[in-house]
């Protein structure tokens, strides 16, 4: 394992074990509702929207098609592997398909 | 011969433990994925079972993985990324201050290691009914850290045997897991505005700025424009 792959995951590790301890420290100074608390609340979505966004972007006709399948058999089927699997197969396909 | 009180801790955490099997099975499906994808970025046996068992967070592992490039890794946005996608948990284990207040402080901060968004809203279901504890929130942590950290590794090794993943299309997989993740979010029309102005923030960034920011800068521009529109919705409401 290289030093910079030991540093990110422990710097990783520091950083989440801060907030988890952080949030017990500072429990009476912490909003439960309000702006800040909202702000926080909606990270996770608004980051996962941000890497999927360019991603798919970039991405070819091929991509594009794999995008709408595998959110329609995640929405359908409600279970994350049958999503990948899906999407996978649906590129694979769509490459040989359009030559890509 | 009395079975233990059903408020003691040995009873308390078994509890906890047998509540949870079901969203431990569903945790580790999420386990395998993303040791599957883990093992395509480039991480070690060893640096999975490191990243999985110190860090335990899984939405951030996986933000971690799309920004892992071996050689020459971006350990600065990694680690800000991490902390900005966790930080909703500074609000979780304030709530269980309550519970485990009356706790040493040491095994205060001890417990907030499981602090994870499955376990702290069952252990705080509990609570609301009055019978949560500090054993039952550990019963639920221990089990759900041995799910994440077991399917993992598990991902991993058997990700290994997948040779040239662009061959198979598996290049795909980081996409399709992220929009699957993504979609399983959704709780009502208040994401509509933190998602797409995210996401076009991002894109607008990618353009601008090299490298991984765009994923911090979207997180976080889509996060406060969720919140600025909740905020003017809830005035009006009152108003």
């Amino acid at each position: 394992m290289s030093l910079e792959a030991l540093i990110a995951i422990l710097g990783m590790a520091a950083v989440t074990f801060a907030i988890r301890a952080g949030g017990l420290l500072l429990a009476n100074r912490l909003p439960t509702t309000g702006f800040v608390a909202s702000w926080m609340k909606h990270v996770p979505g608004a980051v996962l929207a941000a890497l999927v966004a360019p991603a798919i972007l970039a991405g070819g006709a091929a991509e594009g098609i794999a995008a709408a399948v595998t959110a329609l058999v995640y929405l359908v089927s409600r279970n994350l592997f049958a999503a990948m699997l899906s999407g996978v197969l649906a590129v694979y396909l769509a490459r040989l398909a359009l030559g890509a | 011969m009395h079975a233990p009180a059903p408020h003691s801790g040995p009873a308390q955490f078994w509890l906890g433990v047998r509540m949870f099997l079901p969203v431990a099975v569903s945790i580790a499906a999420y386990g395998v994925v993303w040791g599957v994808l883990a093992g395509q970025a480039g991480l070690s046996v060893l640096e999975v079972a490191l990243m999985s068992g110190l860090v335990f967070a899984g939405a951030s592992q996986f933000v971690a993985l799309d920004m892992w490039t071996p050689g020459n890794l971006p350990v600065l946005s990694i680690v800000i990324a991490a902390g900005i996608v966790n930080l909703r948990m500074l609000l979780m284990s304030a709530t269980l201050r309550p519970l485990v207040g009356h706790l040493s402080l040491p095994r205060q901060l001890g417990a907030m290691f499981f602090v994870s968004d499955e376990q702290w809203a069952m252990t705080m279901a509990e609570v609301r009914k009055g019978t949560g504890s500090v054993a039952f929130l550990i019963g639920t942590g221990v089990l759900s850290w041995f799910a994440w950290m077991s399917s993992t590794l598990c991902g991993r090794v058997l990700g290994a045997f997948i040779d040239d993943p662009t061959r198979y299309g598996l290049d795909f997989a980081f996409t399709a897991t992220f929009l699957a993740l993504l979609l399983g979010m959704w709780r009502g029309r208040g994401d509509l505005v933190p998602w797409i102005i995210g996401a076009l923030a991002a894109i607008l960034t990618s353009k601008l700025i090299e490298g991984n920011w765009y994923i911090i800068v979207g997180g976080l521009v889509g996060s406060f424009a969720g919140a600025l529109a909740e905020t003017i919705r809830e005035r009006r409401h009152v108003a």
